[in-house]
């Protein structure tokens, strides 16, 4: 099935929760409303479409815009070697998403590197902890105010 | 704050923490061990000791020098992280590179991937008692890195591939050093194969541990050997062919069982076929390199008479390292004004290449892409190096991510080591290859 298809069958599926689809230097994109992002994935993972693999899980901080940040995940099909970016966006005032993990085991990490440097939450993300970062480090270092010089004091040892 | 594990923990089980500092763990991780006896209940894999903030650092440097942080990923295979950056920047601004760049683009990667390989079984052979095989394997890489340091200069922090080709021609006597980088690597790899294919205590320490069915593999997200070693056929070489990949002949090893020694084996076999790959772009390589020095004039000599008049001799300079030659620059370098850095000798004797220069390296000029996003992947030594940038149109990158291979396959040893002795820790350790400079970024 081609990719054009695919998205046809989800904007059929899912009215309400395709935004969008374009073309990005040559990878397919779908942009969709955060609140369908586990149905569609699991409609993106299950057969025919077969999008087995989670490549990538990351975030952009678009300071300014409303909604402020960007999820953006890509897909990847073994069977007929596709890539898939999906996109939605998540607002400040609400900054949660529903996490992968029952989907995908490396989304796992990859969520709580999200969490880590964006402080985006995870809805459903069984350890949601910090991951680069150290425990009592303040802040999340990747969104755009925070300064990159910014020194924070030393932690205290543990007892 | 308690860690999960500390949590989790059974009250009768013993707490066992491997790491951060341990001979066995390459790089920095820690790994918390909940046993009984020398059985392993449940693990904690802890990351994070070699974040330096990698892409916050990018998305503050321009798109031309945040290139040496990306030779700080994989520190062992670094001229393949290069490229994948640079390939990527490229998509971009649709630059086209010419044969020779790209040919000598194939060459680094794929000694690069030997290396990494080396490395990687080499500390894994050690850590299993084998000293031998850690030692040939070190030989065998330094020969690859006198190839690699004779043309880039450096041996690790090599920033050579460039956007819009490589930083200099190949050394002229590249030849000699790379047959004989071949020659040797070719013998270790025999002698390893004799010494460990059949090896009793090897075997036993690998064969059947960790095993990984190709369905988890792929729903962890692994690439690279590591997902090959469990027979599924995916190299990013083959799948999304760049640069002359689908012009060369090579094969893809695949792996049976997914266990620690497939790994081991899918990496032996790997770089026989890079070995492979290496000859035939040896092979098309000009015979003959350009000559070190040019014929002309000295430099000193063309700048002092360049505030007279216009230089039209040609000018002495060498195409390898200390400078750039014009001549050979359309070789090695895509003619793609404001792109890429002008030819030294226009820069020092004309006043139209001192502007260019000034173009390209002035805040707020240079490399500018259009707007959008990309995401752009080469096979690394470890897997899919993938980079996923987005462009604001300035001339640094409002995001720059990377995928790295190597996190998602570390994130699968929890899950590999369960059930296991502490010993088998070290082995499947050691065969997922983890380089801390990539996983932390």
């Amino acid at each position: 099935m081609e990719t054009a298809e695919i998205l046809n069958l989800l904007q059929t599926k899912f009215p309400q929760a395709v935004k969008s689809t374009s073309t990005s230097f040559g990878l397919d994109v779908v942009e969709i409303e955060k609140d369908y992002l586990l149905p569609v994935m699991e409609f993106l993972k299950g057969k025919p479409q077969y999008y087995a693999m989670l490549l990538d899980l990351t975030c952009v901080d678009y300071l300014g815009e409303e909604p402020r940040f960007e999820m953006v995940y890509h897909l990847f099909s073994l069977s007929s070697n596709r890539r898939l970016r999906v996109k939605a966006r998540v607002s400040e005032k609400d900054l949660r998403i529903a996490s992968l993990t029952p989907l995908w085991k490396n989304a796992n990490w990859l969520e709580r590197e999200v969490y880590d440097l964006f402080g985006v939450e995870f809805v459903g993300h069984p350890d949601m902890r910090r991951i680069f970062m150290y425990d009592g480090f303040e802040g999340h270092p990747l969104r755009k105010d925070y300064p990159l010089r910014l020194r924070q004091p030393r932690i205290k040892f543990r007892k | 704050m308690a860690t999960r594990i500390e949590r989790e923990a059974r009250p009768e089980s013993m707490l066992l923490n491997m790491g951060p500092s341990h001979p066995a763990m390459h790089g920095t991780i820690r790994i918390m061990l909940e046993l009984d006896g020398e059985r392993i209940l449940n693990s904690e894999v802890e990351v994070g000791y070699l974040h330096r903030g990698f892409e916050k650092t990018c998305e503050h440097r321009t798109y031309f020098n945040l290139l040496p942080y990306t030779d700080r990923l994989n520190y062992v295979s670094p001229l393949i992280n290069n490229l994948g950056y640079v390939m990527t920047v490229e998509k971009m601004l649709g630059v086209e590179v010419p044969r020779r760049a790209q040919l000598i683009r194939v060459l680094m990667s794929e000694l690069s991937r030997i290396s990494d390989h080396l490395t990687c079984l080499a500390a894994m052979a050690m850590e299993c008692g084998a000293f031998t095989v850690f030692l040939y394997k070190i030989k065998a890489r330094e020969f690859i890195w006198d190839v690699v340091e004779r043309t880039t200069g450096a041996r690790m922090t090599t920033s050579y591939i460039r956007i819009g080709g490589v930083k200099a021609d190949l050394h002229p006597d590249y030849q000699s050093a790379l047959e004989k980088a071949i020659k040797e690597t070719r013998g270790v790899l025999k002698d390893v194969h004799g010494l460990l294919d059949k090896n009793k205590i090897f075997l036993n320490r690998t064969r059947d541990i960790a095993v990984i069915k190709p369905e988890e593999a792929i729903n962890f997200g692994w690439t690279g050997p590591c997902l090959r070693s469990t027979g599924v056929y995916y190299d990013v070489r083959k799948a999304h062919p760049y640069l002359v990949y689908d012009e060369l002949a090579f094969e893809v090893p695949l792996g049976e069982r997914g266990d620690n020694f497939d790994r081991y084996m899918v990496r032996m076999l790997e770089m026989e076929q890079s070995l492979r790959i290496i000859e035939q772009v040896m092979a098309e390589l000009p015979a003959s390199p350009p000559e070190l020095m040019a014929e002309g004039i000295e430099p000193a000599e063309a700048i002092k008479q360049s505030r007279r008049k216009r230089v039209e001799k040609p000018i002495k300079l060498s195409p390898n390292l200390e400078g750039t030659e014009k001549r050979v620059y359309p070789e090695i370098m895509a003619n793609a004004p404001g792109y890429v850095p002008p030819p030294k000798e226009d820069v020092y004797t004309s006043i139209e290449g001192l502007i260019s220069h000034f173009k390209f390296f002035m805040k707020g000029h240079g490399i500018r892409p259009p707007k959008g996003e990309v995401y752009f992947a080469v096979e690394g030594g470890n897997g899919e190096l993938g980079y996923y940038i987005v462009s604001d149109g300035t001339d640094k990158p409002y995001r720059l991510h990377l995928r790295a291979p190597c996190f998602h396959i570390v994130s699968a040893l929890e899950f590999l080591i369960k059930g296991h002795m502490v010993a088998d820790v070290i082995p499947t350790f050691g065969s997922l290859n983890m380089i801390g400079g990539e996983l932390d970024r």
